[in-house]
């Protein structure tokens, strides 16, 4: 009886997709090149920013950037509040060998320099803030995993995560105050392929960088307490 | 045919095993492993077919932190599956 159910609402599944994908115009390039073509071709007028991705996840769509970053935190909070021990259960035991300390040692302050150029020169090259925060956050993890007993200050990366959430909402409603929308470019765009160019998006993909960094590293360092 | 193309096919490959892998192995903490793998293939397409940007996510994401999140996971539980 289950089974047949399934193969049921397999059956019908399958058919409403059959029936969208043969309507959709295979061989021909787009559902709409009119739209791409814009994008690519008046991106770094309108915003500035040489990067076309970039622009469009922070300029295009920062609202749905500022709802990802909102997911990030309730995950992150949420996984605090569920795992959060007082005490450690003894990570201080095991530490891993010589060479692996030496190494971690050595390049710790490359991988947190190389996550602070992909989130600041996020408008310019790939990457961005989820990235650069990604790799900063896989920075420590390589120096919890060789000394067990390194910690990090939970205060400071929740000031850092909040401080950070805070300056994308104010950068927002400055727009919102200065400009017409949210989110709206208030600053001069400046010139292309330039440091200090595309207006707010450098800022906000540094703000960006660092809650990310920040709500990985906590999260990852939660996580680490509760195993021995 | 060229060098990328020889490339693809061989990573094509091993990824399809290792992928195949995941699911057949009863080792969790291999699976987990072979699961990085994908996603470091993964990440390698990404670049080939000019996504940079994901593939930075998927390199540091996929390879790095899902993997550990998944081994602390096995460690609080069990390491073999029924």
């Amino acid at each position: 009886m289950r089974k047949a159910l399934a193969v049921f609402f397999l059956a019908i599944l399958g058919y409403y997709m059959l029936a969208v994908l043969l309507n959709f115009p295979f061989g021909i390039d787009h559902l709409n090149p009119e739209l791409a073509g814009a994008y690519l071709r008046d991106t770094v007028s309108k915003t500035g920013a040489a990067n076309v991705v970039t622009s469009i996840v922070v300029n295009y769509r920062g609202f749905d950037t500022l709802g990802e970053v909102t997911v990030l935190f309730l995950a992150a909070t949420g996984m605090g509040a569920l795992l959060y021990k007082g005490k450690t259960m003894g990570r201080s035991r095991q530490n891993a060998s010589v060479i692996v300390k030496a190494g971690s040692r050595l390049l710790f302050p490359l991988i947190i320099i190389l996550g602070a150029y992909v989130f600041i020169h996020g408008h310019l090259t790939p990457g961005g803030g989820f990235q650069g925060g990604a790799i900063i956050a896989s920075g420590f993890l390589l120096m919890f995993i060789s000394y067990r007993n390194y910690h990090v200050n939970h205060r400071i990366l929740s000031n850092v995560e909040s401080t950070a959430g805070s300056i994308f909402v104010i950068i927002g409603l400055l727009g919102l105050l200065y400009g017409a929308t949210f989110l709206e470019n208030i600053m001069p765009l400046g010139i292309p392929n330039k440091l200090f160019s595309a207006g707010v998006i450098p800022l906000i993909y540094i703000a960006v960088g660092f809650k990310v960094g920040a709500e990985l590293t906590a999260l990852l360092d939660t996580m680490l307490k509760t195993v021995k | 045919m060229d060098f990328l193309g020889i490339i693809v096919i061989i990573l094509t490959l091993i990824l399809i095993l290792a992928a195949l892998f995941v699911i057949k192995t009863k080792d969790l903490v291999t699976a987990v492993v072979a699961s990085a793998v994908v996603s470091l293939i993964a990440s390698i397409y990404f670049y080939i077919l000019q996504a940079p940007d994901v593939a930075l996510t998927e390199a540091a994401i996929g390879v790095g932190l899902s993997t550990i999140i998944f081994m602390i996971t096995i460690r609080k539980t069990r390491r073999d599956e029924e």
